[in-house]
C-alpha cells in the first residue's frame, strides 16, 4: 500500500514536471497580480504595505485555483482514474495524494516566491518570515480544500469558474488567519503566533476532511 | 498466481438513467475458463462488465470469488475499458512501470520489462513519450498492463480495437496463456477471436427473450 501510494506520488510529481505548465502559469499570474497592484494604487508606500498581507494572500489563493481544477480531470480524461480505483489504496487515499501532489508543485513554489513579491508592495523585510510561515501553514489548506471542488466539478465543461464559486468560500477562514498573522507581525500588538497556530488548525483539519469530501465526490463522478 | 478458484455472479440486475439495462442476471467461471459477452451496441456489456469491476452501482445482486479472501473483489482484477490510461508525457516503460507498483506487481526490473514489452513488440519504443504512440500502440500499452501485474480476474472490453491481426493473433495467446495458468476472464468482442471461451452469454437474445 506504502509502495502504490509512493508510486502515485512520484508519478503525479513527474508529470506536473513534465508537463510545466500548471506550475509556471499560477506563478506567472501570482507575479503579474501583485506587480500590477502596485501600479494601479499609486506609489503610497504606507498604503501598500498596509495592504501586502491581504493581497498576498488573496493573489496566493486564485493562483492556486488556477490550477486546482486539473488535480482530477486529467486522470479522469483519459480513463486512469477508474484504474486508480481498482488498486490497493481507497480513493480517500487517492485524493489526498493527489492534493499532496498539487500542494508540493504550487503550494511551495508560490510560499517561496510571496517574500520577492512582498518587497513590491513594501512588506518590511522582517515580516517576510511569518509570511512564509503563514503561507507554508496555509497552502496545505488551498490545495486540499480545491480537490473537493475538482472532484465535484468533474467531467463539466468550464470547471473552473464553477470551482472558484463553490471553493473561495471556503477559503475565508484560512484567509483571515492568515492575513491576521501577517498583520499582527507587522504592526502588533497582538502576537503573530496566536492566529498561526489556529491557521495549523484549518490546514491540519482540512488534510484529514478534504479527502473525504474529495472521494466522495469522485464516487459520484465516476458512476 | 490465481488463486480464486471461481467467479460466481448472481441475480445482477442494473439500472442506467431509469432504464432496466439488464436483469436477473447470472453466471459462474471456474479457474481457467472464460466467459464471451456478445450482443449489439447499446445491450449492457460494458455496463456489465463496469458493475462486475464495481465501477457502476449494480441494482441487485452479488458477485464473489471463491475461495474468499481478505482482499476485495476489485483488487483481484484487471479491467481494460475503452479508454487506456496512458500518460502523454511518461515514457512506455514509465507508464508500465507505474502500474506495476501501483498494483503490487512483482518489481520490473530491465529484464523483465523487456520480456514483458516484448509480447506486443513493444520493446524498441520503450522510452518513446506515449504522446507519440499510435492508437494500436496505446491499447497494446494498456494490455500490457495486466501482464506486470498477476491478478486471477481479467474484465475486458472489446480489447482487439485498434490492434492489427498479428497483435491480435498475440493478445488471444495472452488470454490463453493466463486461462492456463488458472485465471478467469471476462471479455466482450466483435471480432471473433479463436480463443476456447468455455461460456457465451448473448446479452441481445437475453433481452429479446
Amino acid at each position: 500500500m506504502i509502495r502504490a501510494a509512493l508510486a502515485l506520488l512520484g508519478r503525479d510529481l513527474r508529470l506536473a514536471w513534465r508537463e510545466g505548465g500548471a506550475i509556471g502559469t499560477a506563478l506567472g499570474f501570482y507575479f503579474a497580480v501583485i506587480v500590477l497592484t502596485p501600479l494601479g494604487l499609486g506609489p503610497d508606500l504606507n498604503l501598500l504595505s498596509r495592504i501586502a498581507p491581504g493581497i498576498l494572500w488573496v493573489a496566493l489563493l486564485l493562483a492556486g485555483l488556477l490550477s486546482a481544477d486539473r488535480i482530477f480531470h486529467n486522470d479522469y480524461e483519459d480513463g486512469s482514474l477508474d484504474l486508480l480505483t481498482l488498486g490497493p489504496l481507497p480513493l480517500e487515499l487517492v485524493a489526498g495524494i493527489k492534493s499532496l501532489a498539487h500542494w508540493i508543485t504550487t503550494g511551495i513554489p508560490l510560499t517561496l516566491l510571496a517574500p520577492v513579491l512582498g518587497l513590491l508592495l513594501n512588506l518590511p523585510i522582517e515580516s517576510s518570515g511569518f509570511l512564509v510561515l503563514s503561507l507554508l501553514a496555509g497552502t496545505p489548506a488551498v490545495s486540499f480544500v480545491a480537490a473537493i471542488g475538482a472532484g465535484l466539478t468533474l467531467g463539466l465543461r468550464r470547471s473552473g469558474v464553477l470551482m472558484a464559486l463553490m471553493i473561495l468560500p471556503l477559503y475565508v477562514p484560512a484567509l483571515i488567519f492568515g492575513v491576521a498573522t501577517v498583520s499582527a507581525s507587522i504592526t502588533g500588538p497582538a502576537s503573530p503566533w496566536a492566529p498561526l497556530m489556529i491557521l495549523c488548525g484549518i490546514s491540519l483539519a482540512s488534510l484529514v476532511l478534504s479527502p473525504i469530501a474529495a472521494a466522495a465526490a469522485l464516487r459520484a463522478a465516476l458512476r | 498466481m490465481a488463486r480464486a478458484k471461481s467467479l460466481r455472479a448472481r441475480n445482477l440486475s442494473c439500472r442506467r438513467g431509469g432504464r432496466l439495462i439488464f436483469e436477473k442476471l447470472s453466471f459462474a467461471l471456474k479457474s481457467g475458463e472464460a466467459l464471451l459477452l456478445t450482443g449489439p451496441n447499446g445491450v449492457g456489456k460494458t455496463t456489465l462488465l463496469r458493475g462486475l469491476a464495481g465501477l457502476l452501482p449494480l441494482e441487485h445482486g452479488e458477485i464473489a470469488l471463491s475461495p474468499a479472501t481478505d482482499q476485495p473483489l476489485y483488487e483481484q482484477l484487471h479491467y481494460v475499458g475503452h479508454l487506456n490510461g496512458i500518460k502523454t508525457s511518461l515514457s512506455v516503460a514509465e507508464n508500465l512501470q507505474f502500474w506495476c507498483e501501483y498494483y503490487g506487481g512483482p518489481p520490473l526490473n530491465e529484464e523483465r520489462l523487456e520480456t514483458v514489452l516484448a509480447r506486443f513488440g513493444l520493446d524498441p519504443i520503450a522510452q518513446l513519450p506515449g504522446a507519440l504512440l499510435s492508437a494500436g500502440q496505446k491499447r497494446k500499452l494498456a494490455l500490457l498492463r495486466l501482464a506486470v501485474a498477476p491478478r486471477p480476474l481479467w474484465l475486458l472490453d472489446e480489447p482487439s480495437v485498434s490492434l492489427d491481426r498479428a497483435s491480435t493473433r498475440h493478445l488471444r495467446d495472452m488470454i490463453a496463456e493466463h486461462l492456463e495458468e488458472g485465471g478467469m476472464a471476462v471479455v466482450t468482442s466483435h471480432i471473433p477471436m479463436s480463443l476456447a471461451f468455455a461460456h457465451r452469454l448473448d446479452l441481445g437474445k437475453r433481452r429479446a427473450s
